[in-house]
């Protein structure tokens, strides 16, 4: 199944892409579409701690599954104001 | 027309319309508790300032996962009129790039009483900073960075009491 992610801010210019798609194995969860792309940009790797994540533009947990169509967002630590 | 309550984008923001919605809006729940039923309205700007960190600030770019702020303002909206019944709340934000001095972030609150009023925009102002999905990338002479400050969780009790201590001080 084919899911797209979003990245933003700091994390948008290490991938060096906002928006990407990725086919993902059924059952994966958000963890597995972050360790997939940890793992082809590694310097994402330094966020796992500090990042959020978002499920079809609402904040969701790491262990929460995911299905085709998705729409995934990783979230550096915010700044607004 | 009216301008909506909340918003993110691009424009320009202007206190003055969020003050007048903010005054005219019914509560919505008892339509006899109409304009008139508040006697104070509470207004915050944030500005883009000429300096952070030590860096000459030129301009900031502001970023945001627009659907998600939406519904971050939302929430914020629900807690403070669980914290305070009746507190009438506006909110825009605004993205892309800023110049020193202009308005980032409008907050107007209006209820009964002043004390009330005072709080509850502290209260919104310490919560988008904690839960609201942007991002300042500043350029300052000599270079640029990306902003962070609080991993965004909504469910977080403990950054919510701490913005509560903050707004209630």
């Amino acid at each position: 199944m084919r899911v797209t992610v979003r990245l933003f801010a700091r994390l948008r210019d290490i991938a060096g892409a906002s928006e990407i798609g990725r086919d993902i194995p059924a059952g994966a969860t958000i963890r597995t579409v972050w360790k997939q792309l940890a793992g082809e940009f590694p310097g994402l790797a330094a966020y796992e701690k500090s990042m959020s994540s978002a499920l079809n533009a609402d904040y969701a947990r790491m262990d929460a599954e995911v299905h085709d169509g998705d729409e995934i967002a990783f979230l550096p630590p915010v700044s607004g104001g | 027309m009216s301008v909506p309550l909340f918003a993110i984008g691009p424009a320009p923001l202007a206190l003055e319309p969020l003050v007048s919605a903010v005054a005219s809006q019914s509560d919505g729940v008892d339509p006899s508790t109409g304009s008139g039923r508040c006697g104070a309205i509470a207004t915050f700007l944030g500005l883009v300032r000429n300096h952070n960190q030590g860096h000459r600030v030129q301009y900031l770019e502001y970023e945001a996962y627009e659907p998600l702020a939406l519904k971050a303002f939302a929430r914020i909206d629900d807690e403070v009129r669980a914290r305070w019944p009746g507190m009438r709340l506006a909110l825009h934000h605004r993205t892309g790039r800023l110049e020193i001095g202009e308005a980032s972030v409008v907050i107007v609150t209006a209820s009964p009483h002043r004390g009330d009023a005072f709080a509850a925009c502290r209260y919104v102002i310490e919560r988008v900073k904690q839960i609201v999905p942007v991002w300042k990338h500043e350029h300052f002479d000599g270079g640029d960075v990306w902003i962070e400050g609080a991993t965004a969780d909504p469910d977080d009790q403990a950054a919510r009491e701490q913005a509560e201590r903050i707004a209630c001080a």
